[in-house]
């Protein structure tokens, strides 16, 4: 037999795509041409398939070999079809004979010794094939832990060339110990290590039950990081298919390797301040790739020093805040990745860091205080519900014996609290209180006569905006959710007040 | 090139040329040079030229030997093809590009891998 296909997957964004892999071997000049619209990193798969072939014993066709991926419209990346190259090429010259390989899915890329490597993105390129009639997946070795527990295809790790040449001509599945990756996702941190900070402490709980985004204000080195990191903490643990799709995320991403594929924990990603739009929402040339926000999808985005961010790289923030998702365009196509997550920022009060309290020690001008955070743009700070000081804890809480309330206890309030959500809005198209649109707002969600006798009073005395307003009623609702409260009184509204205008900007 | 070389190459073409003679096939010319280059073996087999690049190694330590003829040198048979086909006034004369390895292998028959109308 001089033709051969086999099957494989290429990603485009989250989504995958079956492809063919047809390999034509023909009298002629040696040459080697491989079409499909390759990347260069496909297009160096000749050298690998080449040299891994002859180093596992296997012999190279010196004859006129066309490779071919189909559907040849498809922007082809990565070398993750070194694999099927490979063993397509091996049956075209009759090396194996071949069984029915129709439901059988390759993926890998090839060492020049026949060994292989892992590759990013086997977990949605499963999630793509699950369905489409493929039984068998033969992944890399150091990629099985993402297909263990997989349900629909059965995967097998494979590290050698050698082996999947026996898997097909024998049956032979090779043994392998799946070695289970290190949990780091279950984090050791935990909201009882945080001193004082009731008010803060408060902010994020209340940030965590209703999805409201959070900014945090503060000298440094009073535990705005601390409490951002513990945030994921009190959060309701990710379903099942929540964890999948962060979990496919992140082996996109190539970041799986830190992640726990069951990990349950919410993600926790903190760009730095000097990083770029495109690496905030993701982007690349031919392998488009998550950014930050599609990372922290499910779970919190924290970025600290955020007035020091380059103009442009928070607001381009504002698409995957409207609408949970960012759509990337590029000459090879658009793609769209969940991007659904918390929003934290940190910041100085001032550019010296020092305007606490009194503001004693602070050597800002009034002017650069002013515009310190003014450089955090008014689209932006419109989508964030929270403003909140984290005060330098006092000489009475350091010295404080007893410890904060733990995590658990402060998640078991959320998920209650997000239960009683859950439930009101039940025919809605929305879960959370953050997510409430303003008519319906007025319409169906108000406050008790007092709670709203109050909202008007400080309308009247211009001390609330209309956008305020709704801000102050929808965290009023997640207040009254924690509190058991069946409509938010006067006492909720009070209460979200402070947390909307506990810092004045702009 | 050093004498076992050119003894080597010259050996490979008279194999490639019997071989082709066993075929049928009449041999018209071997080693047709001109300036641009050389041309191993012109034949005419049931009307048709062919005209023959033969490749001689003795081991495969430096790869196969059609992996030589790269495009560059393929493209330089195309050429020296239409030259000769000019120069004998042959216009319009069916023609192939054929290119053949030999392999002299110790103590073993010398073995002839042909390819037919590589180009």
């Amino acid at each position: 037999m001089t033709l051969a296909r086999v099957k494989s997957i290429a990603l485009v964004g989250l989504r995958g795509e079956i492809v063919d892999i047809e390999v034509d071997i023909s009298d002629g000049l040696p040459g080697y041409s491989l079409l499909g619209l390759p990347d260069a990193a496909l297009l160096e798969s000749r050298e690998r398939v080449r040299a891994a072939l002859q180093n596992s014993g296997s012999a190279w066709p010196n004859k006129r070999v066309t490779v071919s991926l189909s559907p040849a419209w498809l922007h082809k990346s990565g070398s993750g079809f070194d694999l099927p190259i490979a063993i397509a090429l091996l049956m075209a010259q009759g090396q194996i004979s071949v069984p029915e390989m129709g439901d059988h899915i390759f993926l890998g890329e090839l060492a020049l010794d026949g060994a292989i490597k892992p590759i990013r993105g086997v977990l949605p390129a499963l999630l793509a094939a699950s369905g489409r009639g493929i039984t068998t997946a033969i992944v890399p070795f150091a990629n099985a832990a993402e297909s263990k527990g997989f349900v629909g295809i059965k995967a097998i790790g494979v590290s050698h060339l050698s082996e999947v040449i026996a898997f097909i001509a024998d049956g032979v599945i090779p043994d392998v110990d799946y070695e289970e990756p290190n949990e780091i996702g279950q984090s050791p941190l935990d909201l009882s290590e945080v001193v004082g900070q009731k008010r803060a402490r408060f902010a994020l709980e209340i940030s965590a039950i209703g999805g409201h985004h959070l900014l945090l204000i503060g000298p440094p080195g009073t535990g705005k990081t601390m409490l951002a990191e513990r945030i994921p903490t009190i959060m309701p643990p990710l379903s099942h298919a929540e964890a999948i799709e962060v979990a496919a995320i992140h082996s996109i991403g190539g970041a799986l390797g830190e992640r726990n594929l069951d990990s349950r924990t919410p993600p926790f990603v903190s760009p730095h301040h000097t990083t770029t739009a495109t690496a905030m929402v993701g982007g690349g040339a031919h392998l488009i790739k998550p950014g930050a926000c599609s990372m922290a999808h499910g779970g919190v985005l924290f970025i600290d020093e955020a007035p020091e961010c380059k103009p442009g790289v928070l607001d381009s923030l504002r698409q995957p805040l409207e609408s949970g998702s960012v759509a990337i365009s590029r000459a090879t196509g658009t793609i769209t990745f969940p991007a659904d997550f918390l929003l934290v920022l940190a910041a100085n009060p001032c550019p010296c860091g020092r305007f606490n309290g009194k503001g004693r020690a602070c050597i800002c001008s009034s002017l650069q205080i002013r515009r310190y955070l003014q450089r955090l743009s008014g689209p932006l700070l419109d989508r964030i519900d929270i403003r909140t000081f984290v005060e330098v804890p006092t000489r009475t809480e350091l010295a404080a014996s007893q410890v904060g309330e733990s995590s658990e206890v402060v998640r078991s309030r959320v998920i209650a609290a997000r239960a009683v959500a859950a439930e009101r809005f039940n025919n809605d198209s929305w879960s959370t209180n953050s997510q409430i649109p303003a008519s319906q707002l007025r319409a169906r969600f108000r406050a008790t006569r007092e709670g709203m006798a109050f909202l008007h009073t400080e309308l009247d005395h211009e001390r609330l905006s209309a956008r305020g307003y709704h801000k102050v009623m929808r965290l009023a609702w997640t207040i009254a959710d924690r509190n058991g409260v069946a409509t938010p009184g006067l006492a909720e509204v009070e209460n979200a007040f402070q947390l909307r205008q506990g810092v004045e900007i702009a | 090139m050093t004498k076992r070389a050119k003894q080597i190459g010259a050996d490979g073409e008279t194999l490639v040329a019997s071989y082709l003679q066993d075929q049928g096939a009449a041999i018209i010319a071997r080693n047709w040079r001109i300036k641009e280059g050389e041309i191993d073996l012109v034949a005419r087999l049931d009307g048709r030229l062919l005209f023959v690049e033969v490749k001689s190694r003795t081991s495969d330590k430096f790869g196969h030997p059609l992996e030589a003829i790269g495009p560059e040198k393929a493209h330089r048979l195309q050429r020296l093809a239409l030259a000769w086909i000019a120069m004998h006034d042959q216009w319009g004369a069916d023609y192939r590009i054929d290119c053949a390895a030999v392999h002299f292998r110790d103590g073993l028959k010398p073995l002839i891998e042909y390819r037919a109308g590589v180009l």
